[in-house]
């Protein structure tokens, strides 16, 4: 750990930690293990349960390439590719996206704040376990023959009772609640934590980017949530196992309610995927260009306008069902003013680039991959903002290209690029620094190779979601390539999983600060210790490692012998009170089994959501049961 | 060629492989067809400038080295020299209100071609067709006032040059879309409520068409042809799609009427004229004269039709054509009776 | 209990739970044509039933084919009521494919000349469908038309008085 202070009074720091290192101790034991509560641990489950996923979504994504290499292909008929298709669409947004962007917030948020552990660490388990649960009753279908084959948004009445046939769509349907009481839980803990438990002098102009965008990310989760939730659970489930008609013209429903509800989560969820990327963007180009992020007021108001703005948009997503034009026009400006406040990071960015000393790590070169793909993608998601461009190309493959160009551009090419910044926190060791530039490399053509030709393949009247084409359309070689370009992006995958795996044996010590950054994260240990920093820190700056020495602090007074935070402001982060956070508990993963047997349970019969409520609860009574804060028994 | 026509037909030529069904938004056959594509080809240079711009910016900030930032200290290294930092304010600043000038000018270079395109419906205009999605088909129906000149027909639409035409469109089941890129952007069509669509072809041509909204498992074969053709070739064929079947003439067309009639095709199919009054399967009273079957899956011809009628399912698997069982010397006649059906 | 016995165990458990889903999710989208009308069945039993797939395509034919022009939604009119305990000619699977092939007294006309065997399996699954003989995990709840569940009916019309 880097000293951060000098002081003259005499700290004893050996007994200090040895103190912490007794009272965070992990419980052992496989049913230990199940009781981490500390959010490096938690953090790090939802990074690579992601990761898996993302892995799974890649191989749904190639069979679908390999069936589209050519026309007439036979590889793949069409009840198989509409499960597959709609599987990768689920995987990668409901259980690839969001858990990983959160599990990188939960991991990174509390060391920038310069605290132990995020504000409800019993939730953060039980959020994760939801999840976890989830993907996998989820996979369980999808072996099972019982994948969704509708597509990720599933609109009735396809997805309906009569026509969505078995129980398909009540396994979309319940994977997505689960997903959703994950998502919760962590938008509510991370928003505590951000606004109460900052470290002493992190007033709110003084916080990371990073914990700008999970902040701002949170609050549209708790918006948006829900309403999938409802369109999902209330509309879609309860029509398909207890025979409402909420989407059933016949007896007054419509099925363009279902469509409003679903994209009015629709369009947020995906600024809740791209805002915490744009988070890790601002974390890797300061430190790689040994500057101060350029702007930042203007960074902050920005990303805070798009979380805004993102909740009125979703009827872009519905030009063409025939609603009133005036109604429309105003979806059309609105999609637009949105690339006003992205720009303004963009152009942030680029000013801070442009008068830093650019250091060019891997990491940066996902940065510069991320502004290339991601403006383009931005630049054709102005043109589907436009209703007559978009009646023409909207269900075609140019919108598969353009939300690919946002999603992998705008948030996987961040993600990695924060992979290669972070992994000597994470490990303790250096990642391979050329493997990770040819990681890029591969990344970035194959990218390109897959997804450029496919505007030119919506312009030409290529439509989504059809498992096979005719030869005479003309759309062979193009979708060759892509199909080439898909394997291109495999091995690059490959290639990263080669490094992580070698770097974490063979790369060099890393040390607590390799980057010589200026964020509080780099002050712990590499890997952080479960109790992060010895003393907590006060902080004098946006870039607390980057100031005077002698201007920073220590917090002492909070108790060492149990797990024990500091409490702040919101505004000033002016010292609180001290607070006892829990220990380890195995009653979040009690509660979380028993609410998904009552949820697994009301996929087939909707009475299964009573048990789920009386386990929940007995879960919750155990949860809570009044016990003393570990270290104050005597 | 007018130079305002020169770049669309160079990108149709590159975008267009050899002779294939043009299904392109680029190679517009009608009025609003051709304002979506003008408005892409403004979208798209613009667009485009400013792509070239930021990715300039940035690799330019790559290639430079800055001279003020040799650290000293920390404090250096963090913080921008002032004279950088109100330079760099101001780019900043320019950049985003030209992003704000530019988008409002292709905002309102949209409503104002969405207006246009609106504007060029016709309530005056004499032809209404509607299009009721189906899986997979298209049922189609000329509207007229009077109730006897009403022509249905399935997958294939005749539209007269230069006529405005209304597609008031809806759906059996699920959700479809009604999508001709040639002549206009679709319009979904949605169980229970009537969208409309106003489209115009201005030269006689044959567009191809397709579902664009996800409907189950054969949603990858639902095409539509749409043939426009010179208003008096127009009126021939609405009359003829008017008038009842054709009935069978010689022993091989009647053996063929007999097996049509005798087995399940009567439950679905509707031949105008005889005994099959099914409504749930595409009209085929004037199959013949149609250029494709199974909603533009294959090429109209006998061999074709018998292997559709003989095995749907390896065709267009999960399609809702019964797989039927002929005797021997059942396929021929039938095969004839159909083709009979101009 | 040793760790591979709990293996075994939780493998079986997990091939008998794919099993289940892997039966009723079945899409078997291309039948074999038989080679004749079928006025009895080949099978002795309904190969389609238990299977979510043919249980719709055999409501989707009880609607194309107008069995509900004389049976209505099953609640019967000009012909009996198919929701029902005590069937004049058998509820059996088989029994009811012959009603629907070869026809009854009373007015039941013989499908089996028109309609292929595979589909007579398919109705025939449909119809004990409505009288919850099949999985529920395999039946819809409801369909996209007025409702026509008899039990919904009947509390609606008791709640209203009409």
């Amino acid at each position: 750990m880097i000293p951060l202070v000098e002081t003259s009074r005499e700290l004893d720091e050996e007994q200090e930690r040895g103190t912490l290192e007794r009272a965070w101790r992990h419980p052992g034991g496989f049913v230990g293990w199940c009781s981490y509560t500390t959010h490096q641990a938690i953090g790090m489950r939802y990074i690579v349960t992601a990761f898996l996923f993302l892995l799974a979504g890649g191989v749904e994504a190639l069979l679908m390439r390999l069936q589209l290499a050519r026309p007439e292909n036979g590889f793949l008929g069409p009840d198989r590719y509409n499960q597959i298709f709609t599987t990768h669409g689920s995987t990668m947004m409901f259980l690839f996206a969001v858990p990983m962007m959160e599990g990188m917030g939960i991991y990174l948020v509390p060391l920038m704040l310069g605290t132990r552990n995020v504000a409800f660490p019993r939730l953060n388990a039980f959020g994760y376990w939801m999840y976890l649960i989830g993907g996998l009753f989820l996979y369980w279908g999808v072996f099972t023959n019982t994948a969704p084959d509708v597509g990720w948004f599933a609109y009735p009445p396809l997805s309906g009772p009569q026509f969505g046939i078995g129980k398909r769509v009540d396994f979309w349907a319940q994977m997505i609640t689960f997903t959703e009481i994950s998502a919760l839980c962590v938008a509510t803990e991370l928003i505590a934590t951000i606004l109460k438990m900052r470290a002493p002098g992190m007033s709110l102009n003084r916080i990371p980017l990073f914990c700008w965008a999970m902040l701002v990310q949170s609050f549209m989760v708790i918006f948006a949530m829900p309403a999938v939730m409802l369109a999902s659970n209330i509309f879609l489930l309860t029509d398909r196992t207890v025979g409402t008609h909420f989407t059933n013209p016949a007896e007054g429903g419509d099925p363009l309610l279902y469509q409003h509800v679903f994209w009015f989560f629709g369009h947020p969820e995906v600024y809740i995927i791209f805002i915490p990327a744009l988070g890790m963007v601002s974390s890797i180009v300061d430190t790689h260009t040994r500057r101060a992020i350029f702007g930042y007021p203007a960074m902050v108001l920005s990303m805070a306008a798009t979380g805004f703005i993102g909740f009125g948009l979703w009827v872009h997503h519905m030009f063409a069902t025939g609603l009133p034009q005036i109604g429309e026009a105003y979806f059309t400006a609105a999609s637009m003013m949105i690339a006003i406040t992205s720009g303004v990071q963009i152009f942030c960015w680029l000013a801070t680039m442009w008068s830093g000393r650019i250091r060019m790590t891997a990491a940066m070169h996902f940065v510069f991959g991320f502004v290339a793909i991601f403006v383009l993608g931005g630049l054709t998601g102005v043109m589907l903002a436009s209703i007559p461009i978009d009646l023409q190309v909207h269900d075609t493959f140019f919108v598969v290209a353009h939300f690919h160009y946002v999603l992998i551009g705008g948030a996987l090419f961040p993600l990695f690029g924060a992979f290669h910044h972070w992994f000597p926190k994470f490990t303790g060791r250096m990642i391979g620094e050329t493997a990770g530039k040819a990681t890029f490399w591969l990344l970035f053509t194959g990218f390109n190779l897959t997804f450029f030709p496919m505007h030119i393949l919506g312009l030409k009247g290529m439509t989504r979601r059809i498992y096979t084409y005719q030869p005479e359309m003309g759309w062979g070689p193009a979708n060759l390539l892509a199909s080439v370009g898909a394997f291109v992006i495999l091995f690059g995958g490959l290639l990263f999983l080669a490094n992580v795996i070698r770097s974490r044996r063979h790369g060099l010590p890393a040390g607590a600060d390799p980057w010589a950054s200026g964020t509080l994260e780099w002050a712990a240990d590499s890997p952080p210790a479960n109790y992060n920093f010895v003393y907590l820190p006060v902080v004098p700056g946006r870039y607390p490692l980057w100031t005077d020495p002698k201007q920073r602090g220590l917090v002492t007074g909070v108790r060492a012998d149990r797990r024990e935070v500091l409490v702040t402001t919101i505004m000033d982060a002016a010292p609180h009170h001290r607070y006892p956070l829990p220990g380890p508990s195995i009653w979040p993963l009690l509660t979380a089994a028993g609410v998904s047997a009552g949820l697994i349970w009301a996929v087939y019969q909707f009475s299964g959501y009573y048990p789920a409520i009386a386990l929940g609860t007995a879960g919750l009574i155990g949860w809570f049961w009044p016990r003393t804060p570990a270290g104050d028994e005597r | 060629m007018s130079r305002r026509r020169t770049l669309p037909a160079i990108s149709a030529l590159l975008l267009s492989a050899c002779a294939g069904p043009q299904q392109s938004s680029l190679n517009s056959a009608g009025p609003q067809a051709g304002h979506t594509e003008s408005l892409w080809w403004v979208f798209l240079g613009i667009l485009s400038l400013i792509f070239i711009a930021v990715l300039g910016v940035m690799l330019a900030a790559l290639a430079r080295r800055h001279p003020e930032f040799e650290p000293a200290s920390p404090e250096r290294t963090a913080t921008a020299a002032d004279r950088t930092g109100r330079r760099l304010t101001r780019a900043v600043a320019a950049a985003t209100i030209a992003t704000v000038a530019i988008l409002f000018f292709l905002l309102v270079a949209s409503v104002s071609t969405g207006k246009t395109i609106a504007g060029l419906a016709s309530p005056s205009s004499s032809l209404t067709i509607e299009v009721t999605g189906n899986q997979w088909w298209w049922y189609v129906r000329y509207l007229d006032d009077n109730p006897q000149r009403i022509a249905v027909t399935a997958n294939e639409i005749h539209i007269p040059v230069g006529r405005p035409v209304q597609i008031r469109g809806t759906s059996q089941d699920v959700i479809h879309s009604f999508w001709v890129p040639g002549l206009n952007g679709k319009r979904d069509l949605i169980p229970s409520h009537i969208t409309t669509e106003w489209i115009q072809a201005d030269r006689p041509g044959r567009l191809r068409g397709q579902c664009a909204e996800f409907c189950g498992l054969q949603h990858a074969r639902m095409a539509l042809w749409v043939v426009a053709e010179p208003e008096s070739q127009f009126e021939a064929w609405l009359d003829r799609q008017r008038q009842p079947a054709v009935p069978p003439s010689d022993a091989d067309t009647q053996a063929g009427y007999q097996v049509f009639m005798s087995h399940a095709c009567v439950l679905c199919h509707n031949i105008a004229g005889t005994p099959a009054q099914g409504q749930v399967a595409p009209d085929l009273t004037h199959l013949a004269g149609r250029m494709t079957i199974a909603a533009g899956t294959l090429p109209n011809n006998k061999g074709t039709l018998g292997g559709w009628i003989l095995d749907p399912q390896s065709v267009k698997p999960g399609n809702h054509m019964a797989t039927i069982s002929l005797k021997p010397g059942e396929l021929q006649p039938l095969l004839d009776y159909l083709g009979s059906l101009q | 209990m040793c760790s591979r016995c709990r293996d075994g165990i939780a493998g079986i458990a997990i091939l008998l739970a794919a099993s289940f889903g892997c039966q009723r999710e079945q899409r078997n989208l291309r039948p074999e044509p038989t080679g004749q009308a079928m006025f009895t069945p080949l099978k002795g039993s309904n190969p389609s039933s238990g299977i979510a797939y043919e249980i719709s395509e055999g409501q989707r034919l009880y609607t194309w084919y107008n069995c509900s022009g004389c049976h209505a939604n099953g609640g019967g009119g000009i012909g009996p009521p198919l929701i029902k305990t005590s069937w004049i000619y058998g509820g059996e699977p088989a029994k009811l494919f012959e009603s629907i092939a070869k026809g009854r007294p009373n007015g039941m006309p013989a499908w089996g000349d028109r309609i292929p065997e595979y589909q007579i399996w398919q109705i025939v699954a449909y119809v004990r469908s409505l009288n919850q003989q099949e999985p529920s995990s395999a039946t819809p709840k409801r369909l996209d038309t007025i409702e026509t569940n008899p039990q919904t009916i009947r509390a609606a019309r008791a709640r209203t008085g009409k």
